[in-house]
C-alpha cells in the first residue's frame, strides 16, 4: 500500500456563479502534516469541507486510500469514519457529557464495545489532563478545553486523517496555546493532518509542507522553509507580510 | 466635523429631571400599589355600579347557585360540573399524549430526505396546511356527526367523547408538528455538520444529536399548545358529551341560572393558570440562559 492517504486532483467547487476552488491538486502522505494558509475567503474550509464529503464538488477528483470518492458506490458515512474534522466553532454536542460527545461517533457509528470504548475516551482525557471533567457539560468548560474535548473526540474514531478547519480562530488569545500544544504533540506522535490556519508560527513549526491558497487557487506549496523565508509568487510575498 | 472627543463643555448634569424620579427608586413600589389598587377598584366599581349588576350577580355569580351546579344533584338529576370537567381533564390527557407521538411523527416525516418517504412528505405537508387552517370547531362538526353518518361499523359507533378525541387529536398534531420541525430546524448547523463528520447516519443524528436538543427548545412553545387544548375540549359539548360546559348548559338550562358556566371558567382557570405561570418561567430560565451564554 502506497502511503498516499489522501489526494486532490484539480478539484472545482463552486456556489452559485462564485468559484470557490479552481483546480486545486493537493497530496498528503501518512504521517505527514500539511497546512493550508490564506486570507478568509480563500476556500481552505471549503477544501477541507470536500475532502469528507460534506460538499460535493464539480469537477476533478478526490481519492482516499486510492479509492475515488466520485464513484456513486462510495457511501459518505463510512468515508467519514475515517476522516476526522474539527471545527472553529468547536461543536460539541451540548446535551451530552464531555465523555457521551466522545463515545457517540465509536458507539453508535462504528458500534464499537462500549465499555471499550469508555476505558479508551478516559485514557485520552487523561492525556489532555481533563479527566476529571469527564461528566461535565461542555458549557463548564472554557473555550480551549472544549476544543481540546473535540480533538478528542475525532481522535477517538482513530481517523486516517484529521481535518482541523481554523481551529484556534474562535478562542482567546490566552487560550490558543494549549490547542497548539495538543496539535504539536500529535503531529510529533505522526498523525496525519490538513489544517487550515491563520497562526503562521505554528504552520512554520509543525508543517511538513505549507500550502497558500488565494481566491480558490492554490498558488504556491512547499517546505515551510520554502514558502515563509523564499516565497516565489508576489501574491503570497504580499500576503505573509500583511500577516505578519 | 471633529472626530475628537468632546472635552468643552464642564461637569454635565448627571440628575434624572424631577418627574422622572417620581417613579423610580424608593417610590417605585409604592407607586405600583397605588396604581393597581386604583384600577382593580374602577373595574370592581364599573361592575357593581352597572345598570344589569344586580341581575348578573344573581343569573352568574350566585353562591348557591355555583356550588349546587359544582356538585350536581343527584335526586333531581342535576349533572356535576365538577364531574364533568374529569372528562376534559382525561380528553386532554389522552389526546396530549396521542398529539405528541403523531406531532414528532409527521414533523419526523417532514424533515425526513429519503426518497421511499417522498409520497408522505408530500401527504404531510398537505395535512398540516389543512387542520392549522380549518377552525377546530368545523373538525368537531365533521368528525363528530361526518364519521358516524359514513356508516363504517366500528368507526361509525364510537361515543362523542371518542369522536372529540379524534377530532382534538388530528387538529392538534398538524399544530405540534409544526412546532417540532421548527424545533429541528433551529438547532445550530454546526452542530450537524460535526455529526456526520463522525460517520453517524441520518436517522442516528436525528435521534441523538438534532432531536435532544430540539425537544428542550420547543418544550414552553409545546406546553402553551397544551393549555390551548385543555380549554379546547370544551367544544366537545357541542357533540353532547358530558364535559364540564355541557353539563353547566344542562343545569343552566333546568334551573334557569347561569353559574355553572362561572363554576366550568374557574376550573379551567384552575388548571390553566399554574400552567401557564410554569411555561413562563421557563420561557424566562431559557431566555437568561441564551443571554448568559452570549457574553
Amino acid at each position: 500500500m502506497s502511503d498516499v492517504v489522501l489526494q486532490l486532483d484539480q478539484v472545482v467547487k463552486r456556489f452559485g456563479d462564485n468559484e470557490v476552488l479552481s483546480g486545486v491538486s493537493l497530496t498528503l502522505h501518512r504521517h505527514e502534516v500539511v497546512c493550508l494558509i490564506g486570507a478568509s475567503g480563500s476556500g481552505k474550509s471549503t477544501l477541507l469541507r470536500c475532502a469528507n464529503l460534506l460538499e460535493s464538488i464539480d469537477a476533478g477528483t478526490i481519492t482516499l486510500f486510492g479509492q475515488s470518492l466520485n464513484d456513486e458506490r462510495i457511501d459518505p458515512d463510512l468515508v467519514r469514519r475515517h476522516i476526522g474534522m474539527v471545527f472553529q466553532s468547536f461543536n460539541l454536542f451540548p446535551h451530552l457529557s464531555v465523555l457521551e460527545n466522545i463515545l457517540l461517533g465509536p458507539v453508535r457509528a462504528l458500534k464499537r464495545d462500549r465499555e471499550e470504548v469508555h476505558a479508551e475516551a478516559l485514557a485520552l482525557l487523561e492525556r489532555i489532563g481533563l479527566r476529571e471533567r469527564a461528566d461535565d457539560f461542555p458549557d463548564r468548560l472554557s473555550g480551549g478545553q472544549q476544543q481540546r474535548v473535540a480533538i478528542v473526540r475525532s481522535l477517538a474514531m482513530r481517523p486516517a486523517l484529521l481535518l482541523l478547519d481554523e481551529v484556534t480562530s474562535a478562542l482567546d488569545p490566552t487560550l490558543v496555546g494549549e490547542v497548539l500544544d495538543l496539535l504539536r504533540d500529535l503531529a510529533a506522535n505522526g498523525t496525519t493532518m490538513l489544517i487550515a490556519t491563520h497562526e503562521m508560527n505554528f504552520a512554520r513549526d509543525v508543517a511538513r509542507q505549507v500550502a497558500y491558497l488565494d481566491r480558490g487557487v492554490l498558488v504556491e506549496q512547499g517546505t515551510p522553509e520554502e514558502i515563509f523565508t523564499r516565497p516565489r509568487h508576489e501574491s503570497t510575498r504580499t500576503f505573509l507580510e500583511r500577516v505578519r | 466635523m471633529s472626530l475628537d472627543t468632546d472635552e468643552s463643555s464642564s461637569t454635565p448634569n448627571l440628575f434624572a429631571p424631577r418627574y422622572k424620579r417620581v417613579f423610580t427608586g424608593r417610590n417605585g413600589l409604592a407607586v405600583s400599589i397605588v396604581s393597581s389598587v386604583a384600577l382593580i377598584g374602577v373595574l370592581v366599581a364599573l361592575f357593581f355600579w352597572a345598570p344589569g349588576s344586580a341581575t348578573v350577580r344573581y343569573y352568574y355569580f350566585n353562591g348557591h347557585y355555583m356550588w349546587q351546579s359544582f356538585v350536581g344533584h343527584p335526586k333531581t338529576g342535576l349533572l356535576s360540573v365538577g364531574k364533568g370537567f374529569l372528562t376534559n381533564i382525561w380528553m386532554c390527557l389522552l389526546c396530549e399524549v396521542l398529539i405528541l407521538i403523531l406531532g414528532l411523527g409527521v414533523a419526523w416525516i417532514r424533515v425526513s430526505r429519503s426518497p421511499l418517504l417522498a409520497p408522505f412528505r408530500v401527504l404531510a405537508t398537505a395535512y398540516t396546511d389543512v387542520f392549522r387552517g380549518v377552525p377546530l370547531l368545523l373538525v368537531v362538526f365533521l368528525v363528530g356527526f361526518g364519521l358516524p353518518a359514513l356508516g363504517l361499523g366500528v368507526l361509525s359507533s364510537q361515543s362523542p367523547d371518542v369522536y372529540g378525541c379524534v377530532a382534538l387529536t388530528i387538529t392538534y398534531v398538524a399544530y405540534v408538528a409544526e412546532v417540532f420541525r421548527a424545533g429541528i430546524y433551529s438547532v445550530p448547523n454546526g452542530q450537524i455538520l460535526a455529526a456526520r463528520s463522525l460517520g453517524l447516519t441520518h436517522g442516528t443524528i436525528m435521534r441523538r444529536v438534532t432531536l435532544p436538543q430540539a425537544v428542550r427548545t420547543v418544550i414552553p412553545p409545546l406546553l402553551n399548545d397544551f393549555i390551548s387544548l385543555q380549554k379546547d375540549t370544551a367544544l366537545v359539548s357541542v357533540l353532547g358529551a358530558i364535559e364540564a360546559v355541557r353539563a353547566a348548559q344542562i343545569y343552566e338550562s333546568t334551573v334557569f341560572n347561569g353559574s355553572g358556566l362561572v363554576v366550568a371558567s374557574l376550573l379551567f382557570l384552575a388548571i390553566t393558570i399554574p400552567l401557564t405561570r410554569f411555561t413562563d418561567r421557563l420561557l424566562d430560565q431559557d431566555r437568561r440562559r441564551r443571554l448568559a451564554s452570549l457574553s
